[in-house]
């Protein structure tokens, strides 16, 4: 690698291989930039814009731009921050998001990015969109009120498991994930829990049955550190590069 | 087996080898079932899923995307109203609520016979004659209280629309000015053989000389487009021909379509030549659905000229046809890539760019998209040079830029200007009554009011696809604004968060304020929404959606001001709107069923 291999993120040389998205070599060099949809195993989806940031003063997804040397983002602003709560308050309040009750409180990505970004309130009307659950297969709950849109699912059924499962339909906010089989339910699809896509879902949407709070709220991941410590920690643990 | 679903394979089996078992056509089965069971039944997903080898889901994702395709049935007749602000202008919804009470059902309802449904749907691009409607995909301009009362009687007994009057059907050029391109005569084969006789890289060289640029908005060199093309790697390269019209108050690529058809397709024979493409598709939107039959016959002539073929006039390695592809209702298909997936059978979901189409397009291959009018423009630079066509314009927008005219004016219509004139200019050429403000580029464009009609039409100062709706001093901007946001929340495709959930929230505010509920609080919510989908969202579509809301704050605060509450804040919860459906089913609308607040009526009193 090359010494003019950086971009500066906030003020702070981060070095990056040729190839690599901003986001990627932000982790990579444990700099944390908010996601959602992103996943270090699948290629870039580009929807959920909560790493939206500057690049040389133009709002771009760093998830989907590519690291280029003397690039100067900028991602921790008051005002990029501003955005990415109210992009976290719309995901709030478009789903139905009850923490408390939720298997995957103190695991949640949605949550936990809220914790860390200080968002209070959902601020704006919820939708309180009506959304059945699914909990036709034996060992895996679908439960839509929870889907964010993020594709993972998707992603992963297509790219790691062959199967498809998964896919996005319907326009604007009658977008909702549909399980790929005449019925509609995961049930009758060949989906098995051992399954990639039954661990990337970074919300409650997709969730093992028969476990309950085995470990206790408030001992969770999330609950102990805030993700964008724990992002600086997993890059230091695996040196990537 | 049931004869039911035996009737639907029969069909199935017929459509599937009509399209080639092409899962690329996609869209367009789907498109002919529609119009065959008046909805995609739920049975025939499954069953072209299998028939494609497409799993289950992404059938679903499509038939789920398009607004013309229905998963309930639609009405045998069903009669669709163009909603642009430009039609509401003209009286659409009294003629509307007409014909609802004549037929006996509600807009958004099929009848109990299921004979007739009625609905409203994104601009239909008759703004200069409307108020417009759709009956079963096909155009019907100049809607007025008779003409609806004989639509009513014709459905009532039941009259295949292909035996309906043929003056409902007849629309208009309306060109009001014409210059180099729509002022010229054309003879078929021309711009080819000219090109042929330049040569590829000296019609290329001419191209670049010309300096022209896209016409559909966004303003790119058509000359570095289509080199980024020719010199892409890959097996194939596609031309597309961009015809899907959405912009509300946009309709001159109907014009060229409908009257200068040889234009289009000799520019898409250009644009083949000078990239080495064999295959070109014309992406046509839904609404123009009446033109397919003309556009197809022409295709027909132009093969048998030699424009369209094999070794076309002679030249060995030139060989190019032309598709029809039909769009279906998705305002988000205009994005290139948008349409790029459209086209491959695909819901309407902008890519991520890069990689562009120039090198990653249809099927991944080097594609290159140009609008209607563009293509056009290419067929002047053939037969006259660069150089000539740099004559006119200005030096950063050459050429000459079609508009699209309707709202407050004695002559709506098509203007053909030389870039740079000035906005007063065309106010002044086609009657503007008392411009208030002139909407540029559609809904996604620029509010511009009187102090700026000294400005130019022309890239570098005030670029526009075409459309410019004019706004009379009696308009109320607020009216204008809520039509976009209604627009924009139908038609975000939902890929993003911010424009997805963005355009939803920002037309509950703006109802919010037309339903009197409306306070200073929400006027700033509705800044803060648009820096927000204008930063983040995936596509133009999010990043414009606010820009209207945002110019008529800024310019006719006013209009919004008259309709807030006297207080900070009114809470989004609306307890008297909740207990409608108690009063529904109590049968009660009597004084005491209904809350009346203390801050409507304080509103009322000192109105």
């Amino acid at each position: 690698m090359s010494d003019d291999a950086t971009f500066m993120l906030d003020g702070r040389p981060i070095r990056f291989e040729a190839g690599q998205s901003i986001l990627q070599a932000a982790l990579a060099a444990g700099a944390f930039i908010p996601n959602l949809c992103h996943h270090p195993e699948f290629k870039p989806h580009g929807s959920c814009k909560l790493c939206t940031v500057k690049v040389n003063g133009r709002a771009s997804s760093a998830c989907t731009t590519r690291a280029r040397a003397g690039q100067e983002v900028a991602s921790d602003t008051p005002e990029l921050n501003r955005h990415r709560r109210t992009l976290l308050q719309m995901l709030f309040v478009e789903g139905n998001h009850f923490c408390p009750g939720c298997e995957k409180s103190g695991q949640c990505r949605l949550q936990a990015l809220a914790y860390d970004l200080e968002m209070l309130n959902p601020h704006y009307e919820h939708f309180y969109p009506p959304r059945p659950i699914d909990a036709s297969h034996p060992d895996v709950l679908i439960d839509f009120n929870r889907c964010i849109l993020c594709a993972l699912c998707v992603r992963a059924s297509r790219d790691v498991d062959g199967k498809t499962v998964f896919a996005l339909a319907g326009r604007g906010t009658a977008q909702h994930l549909v399980v790929d089989c005449p019925s509609g339910k995961l049930g009758d699809t060949d989906f098995a829990a051992t399954d990639k896509a039954a661990e990337v879902c970074p919300v409650g949407a997709i969730l093992p049955k028969r476990v309950g709070f085995a470990v206790p709220i408030g001992e969770r991941p999330f609950d102990i550190e805030p993700i964008s410590v724990q992002a600086a920690h997993a890059a230091h643990a695996e040196p990537r590069g | 087996m049931t004869t039911r679903e035996a009737a639907l394979d029969t069909v199935l089996a017929d459509l599937l080898a009509r399209h080639g078992r092409d899962p690329g056509r996609l869209l367009q089965i789907l498109l002919d079932v529609q119009a065959r069971f008046t909805r995609v039944p739920p049975e025939a997903v499954p069953k072209l899923a299998a028939a494609l080898d497409l799993p289950i889901g992404e059938v679903e994702s499509t038939v789920e995307f398009y607004s013309f395709l229905s998963r309930t049935p639609v009405g045998d007749y069903r009669i669709l109203f163009s909603d642009n602000i430009t039609d509401r202008m003209l009286g659409n919804q009294t003629i509307l609520d007409h014909m609802a009470k004549r037929l006996g059902v509600r807009a958004g309802e099929v009848s109990e016979d299921g004979l007739v449904s009625l609905d409203t749907t994104s601009c239909t691009g008759m703004c200069d004659q409307g108020p417009a409607i759709l009956v079963n995909g096909i155009a019907i301009t100049r809607m007025t209280l008779r003409r609806a009362d004989q639509v009513c009687d014709l459905v009532r007994n039941r009259v295949p629309v292909a035996e309906w009057p043929a003056d409902f059907f007849r629309v208009e050029h309306n060109i009001r000015r014409a210059d180099m391109l729509l002022g010229a005569d054309f003879m078929p084969g021309s711009a080819v053989k000219a090109a042929i006789a330049l040569g590829r890289d000296r019609f290329l060289e001419e191209m670049r000389i010309s300096n022209l640029r896209g016409r559909g908005g966004a303003g790119f060199t058509t000359a570095v487009k289509w080199e980024a093309a020719r010199n892409a790697s890959g097996d194939e390269r596609y031309v597309v021909c961009n015809a899907d019209e959405g912009e509300p108050g946009t309709f001159k690529d109907r014009v060229l379509l409908q009257y200068y058809p040889e234009r289009v397709f000799e520019g898409m024979a250009l644009a083949a030549y000078a990239i080495g493409a064999r295959h070109g598709f014309l992406y046509l939107r839904g609404e123009y659905l009446y033109l397919r039959p003309m556009l197809e016959e022409k295709l027909v002539e132009l093969r048998a000229l030699g424009v369209l073929g094999r070794s076309i006039f002679g030249v060995g390695d030139f060989a190019f046809d032309i598709e029809i592809h039909m769009g279906a209702g998705a305002y988000v298909c205009g994005e290139e890539t948008a349409l790029i997936e459209s086209l491959e059978g695909k819901a309407g979901r902008p890519r991520i760019r890069p990689p562009f189409p120039v090198t990653s397009g249809y099927r991944g291959l080097p594609t290159v998209v140009n609008n209607v009018e563009t293509l056009c423009k290419v067929t002047e630079i053939a037969l006259h040079g660069g150089a000539w066509y740099r004559g006119y314009g200005t030096k950063q927008s050459t050429g000459t830029k079609i508009l699209s005219v309707s709202g407050d004016c004695a002559r709506p219509g098509i203007y053909e200007y030389p870039f740079g004139v000035r906005i007063s200019q065309v106010l002044e050429d086609c009657g503007a009554v008392r411009p208030r403000a002139v909407q540029i580029s559609g809904a996604s464009g620029q509010c511009l009011t009187p102090r700026e009609f000294g400005r130019r039409i022309a890239f570098e100062d005030v670029p526009t696809a075409g459309a410019l709706m004019i706004f009379g001093d009696h308009r109320d901007m607020f009216e204008v604004a809520l039509n976009f946001a209604h627009f924009f929340r139908h038609e975000s495709c939902g890929f993003c968060t911010p424009c997805r959930v963005g355009t939803t929230i920002q037309a509950k505010i703006m109802d919010k304020i037309a339903a009197g509920h409306g306070t200073q609080y929400e006027m700033n919510e509705l800044e803060h929404l648009h820096e927000v989908m204008r930063t983040a969202s995936h596509c133009g579509l999010g990043q414009t959606a606010g820009q209207a809301i945002a110019d008529t704050i800024a310019e006719f605060r006013g209009d919004y001001e008259k309709r807030l509450a006297r207080r900070d804040f009114e809470p989004a919860f609306d307890l008297d709107a909740a207990l409608a459906r108690a009063r529904e089913v109590t049968g009660r609308d009597d004084a005491d069923s209904r809350l009346v607040e203390e801050g409507w009526q304080l509103r009322e009193t000192t109105r």
